[in-house]
């Protein structure tokens, strides 16, 4: 009897100790976190991405938090979550968030297999990095894209991928979330972040090559040859040439497509805009379907 | 010559030979219709054209001058107009800037001595170190060996190292490649004429010319000479093992020192390491007042016709020289700057010969093609392989994870892109490609962190 009494308190006695030491340090090593920024954290989607540029959500969150102490969160945008996540989180911290125009990941190469000929044959390690260290690749365009993938393996939302076709890789309009990984993975500065602009219709130079027009022609049929002819038409002013390259600023563009007309290689493209209508075409259909009724 | 041979400690591996041009008297090569002269033919800034379209030059004429500290000029080895400067494809695989010349005539400068006479240094007392650096410099020489390191900066030491001896390069241990070994056979005379230039530019007692034992006759020749006339020169004989003609390898065979990692360069260690090449075009941009406007190169490769060797123009297309070898084999050849092992393969035969080209190699598709890479077996032969004793499955899988930091540590840039594990390797892992990319990479961090710690030491003071 005695033995269990003894046992017990002295349990009893190493269990209160144990538990006032843990106390005491619980108290003198405590680390305070801002309650806010699990708040924050739990808005984020939880994708971890970092295209944000911090490492993953809580980094996220925690400098959303800082910079609201600083009076505004300008600047900080996730691009998973978009205009809706942001407002949320703008709201929880007591701040408004100004809308940034969304964007999305451009690929300024044309170089299909049909306008950039095959000149010699590359064996060994398939990753554009590789090939980009070795040379031009199996083309003669030393800018262009060398279809290998690093932008598809780099990509956490499944958002490109190489067209089977055209050996060029495509971003995914609805998938993309302008993270930006693909920009950072391509070795040739191929892949740009461009506003997405009303409706998804954007213009752009598909073509990154820097060398004098004669050259670029020669080793691909769509390079843009610097000519300077979009750079007269635009009424905007958004179109500058510069080592022997155009480029359209996203920022001033209009969109208005004057430029597409006048380029002599079809390096400039535009996307989403509805296809013209052909009154000539449209009038010959109505003949035959009148003829056939 | 019982004793046993000497050869770096670590790593190495045995390649077939091949040395299919071994026996072939050099040729001169004829003269190009066009000769194209890229800026950058040696490592560091590219060099500053001085002339303008349309402007005659003459041989041995200045046309690019130097354009920074590491950097040299180039002089043209022909004679004609000046017809564009231009982007060519070089042997990086890109277009770079370059200077093109239409061939008319062959008219030199008069200060070049073209006469066959062997110029001795012991008639020429009035030599200083300065005055024969400055000759190096203005001749435009380049380390001939491959890398294209100018060669007056090797002969200046940075402060606080002292050269004691100068290391000649004659291992040539590249498959293929015979230029080195023809050089020897045809000119010894002129080489150690060179050599006693280099040792008297340097204020250097003793030199080691370092040759392979394949190389027997070479061996022979280049030592009774030494035995006669040359007292501080001995040839060393060395055990066959490839990469021994690394300038590191070469330092640990012939001295026993080992060079530490980069940055340090075998001065370090007390060693100047020059190419058997260089010291000829010592030899001649001294003695002769010829720049260097001419290389020996090897043009070889089992399909080509009649490889050969030849003295050649630089300048001259690598298309020029395959067709007086009997023209390209039929089928898909691979063609490579260099030999096979660490030679640059080439995307078109425009490209022209530079004065770090010591051979042009064309092999066979079905020499050429790998085969298809298998999972990584363990077996370690890439890490006894590697000759500078790191663990290339180890650095190339890193890099492909892009994993920089770790790459860093475990010192991916020591490597010196031999090729040795990438040959060894039984399941055909593609080593080699993933730790050059790593270590281009790498470089680039440490450079760019180097420049931002500069900054902040600028700021702070």
């Amino acid at each position: 009897m005695n033995f269990i009494l003894i046992a017990v308190i002295v349990l009893c006695l190493i269990a209160l100790v144990s538990a006032l030491i843990l106390y005491l340090c619980s108290k003198k090593f405590a680390v305070h976190e801002d309650p806010r920024i699990s708040e924050v954290a739990a808005l984020l989607p939880q994708a971890n991405c970092g295209g944000c540029g911090f490492p993953g959500c809580s980094g996220m969150a925690d400098a959303l938090v800082k910079a609201a102490d600083k009076g505004s969160i300008k600047g900080l945008t996730c691009p998973v979550g978009g205009l809706e996540v942001m407002t949320h989180v703008a709201n929880t911290l007591n701040l408004s968030y100004a809308q940034t125009e969304p964007k999305i990941a451009v690929v300024r190469c044309n170089g299909a297999c049909s306008y950039r000929p095959k000149t010699n044959e590359y064996s060994g390690m398939l990753t554009c990095s590789a090939i980009n260290i070795c040379g031009t690749g199996e083309t003669n365009c030393g800018y262009g894209c060398l279809g290998c993938g690093d932008c598809v393996s780099a990509c956490q939302f499944n958002a490109i991928h190489i067209n089977e076709k055209t050996k060029l890789p495509q971003v995914d309009e609805n998938k993309c979330t302008s993270c930006g990984a693909c920009v950072t993975a391509c070795p040739r500065d191929i892949i740009e972040l461009r506003k997405k602009g009303p409706k998804g219709r954007r213009v752009f130079v598909s073509c990154v090559n820097s060398e004098k027009g004669p050259h670029a022609l020669k080793s691909c049929k769509v390079a843009c040859i610097g000519c300077g002819k979009c750079e007269e038409v635009c009424p905007f002013g958004a179109i500058s040439i510069k080592e022997n390259l155009s480029y359209i600023d996203y920022e001033i563009c209009r969109s208005c497509r004057k430029c597409e007309r006048v380029c002599p290689t079809n390096a400039i493209l535009t996307v989403n805009f509805p296809v013209a209508k052909d009154k000539k075409m449209e009038s010959q259909v109505k003949q035959i379907v009148a003829q056939k009724l | 010559m019982n004793m046993k041979l000497k050869s770096f400690r670590i790593g190495g591996i045995h390649p077939v030979e091949n040395k299919l041009t071994s026996d072939v008297q050099t040729k001169v090569a004829e003269l190009p219709k066009k000769a194209i002269f890229p800026l950058s033919q040696h490592i560091g800034t590219p060099a500053k054209p001085v002339v303008n379209k349309g402007d005659h030059v003459k041989v041995g004429q200045m046309i690019a001058a130097s354009g920074g500290f590491v950097s040299a000029p180039i002089l043209s080895s022909v004679s004609g107009t000046i017809l564009k400067i231009d982007s060519v494809f070089d042997a990086t695989g890109y277009r770079k800037p370059a200077i093109i010349i239409k061939v008319d005539g062959d008219e030199w400068i008069d200060s070049i001595d073209r006469s066959d006479k062997l110029e001795k240094l012991s008639e020429h007392s009035e030599f200083t170190s300065e005055e024969i650096i400055k000759r190096i410099k203005d001749a435009g020489i380049t380390g001939m060996g491959g890398a294209g390191f100018p060669t007056y900066i090797k002969l200046t030491p940075p402060s606080g190292n002292t050269a004691e001896y100068v290391i000649i390069n004659g291992v040539e241990c590249e498959p293929y490649i015979t230029s080195d070994y023809r050089l020897m056979m045809e000119h010894p005379d002129e080489i150690l004429v060179g050599i006693e230039l280099l040792m008297k530019a340097t204020n250097v007692k003793l030199v080691f010319i370092g040759i392979e034992d394949n190389k027997p006759e070479a061996i022979k020749l280049l030592s009774d000479k030494c035995h006669l006339d040359y007292p501080s020169i001995s040839v060393v004989a060395l055990k066959q093992k490839y990469p021994q003609g690394g300038e590191k390898q070469l330092v640990d065979a012939i001295l026993g020192r080992r060079v530490p990692a980069p940055p340090a360069i075998p001065v370090n260690v007390g060693a100047i390491v020059q190419n058997v090449g260089t010291a000829f075009a010592v030899y001649e941009a001294v003695m002769k007042h010829k720049p260097l406007i001419e290389r020996y190169t090897t043009v070889t490769g089992k399909k080509l016709s009649g490889p050969c060797n030849f003295k050649v123009r630089i300048g001259t297309p690598v298309s020029d020289l395959i067709e007086a070898c009997g023209g390209l084999p039929d089928g898909s050849n691979k063609i490579l700057a260099g030999g096979p092992m660490m030679g640059k393969s080439l995307t078109t035969t425009e490209v022209p010969i530079c004065k770090g080209t010591n051979a042009v190699t064309i092999l066979s598709d079905a020499e050429a093609r790998r085969k298809d890479p298998q999972p990584c077996i363990r077996c370690a032969k890439c890490v006894s392989a590697c000759p500078m004793g790191l663990e290339p499955f180890l650095i190339a899988t890193l890099s492909a994870m892009r994993n920089w930091d770790k790459s860093e540590k475990e010192d991916i840039i020591s490597c010196i892109e031999c090729g040795s594990c990438q040959y060894t390797c039984p399941a055909h892992r593609p080593l080699l490609d993933n730790i050059r990319l790593g270590k281009s990479t790498v470089m680039g961090i440490i450079k760019a962190r180097n420049a931002v710690n500069k900054k902040e030491t600028n700021d702070g003071k």
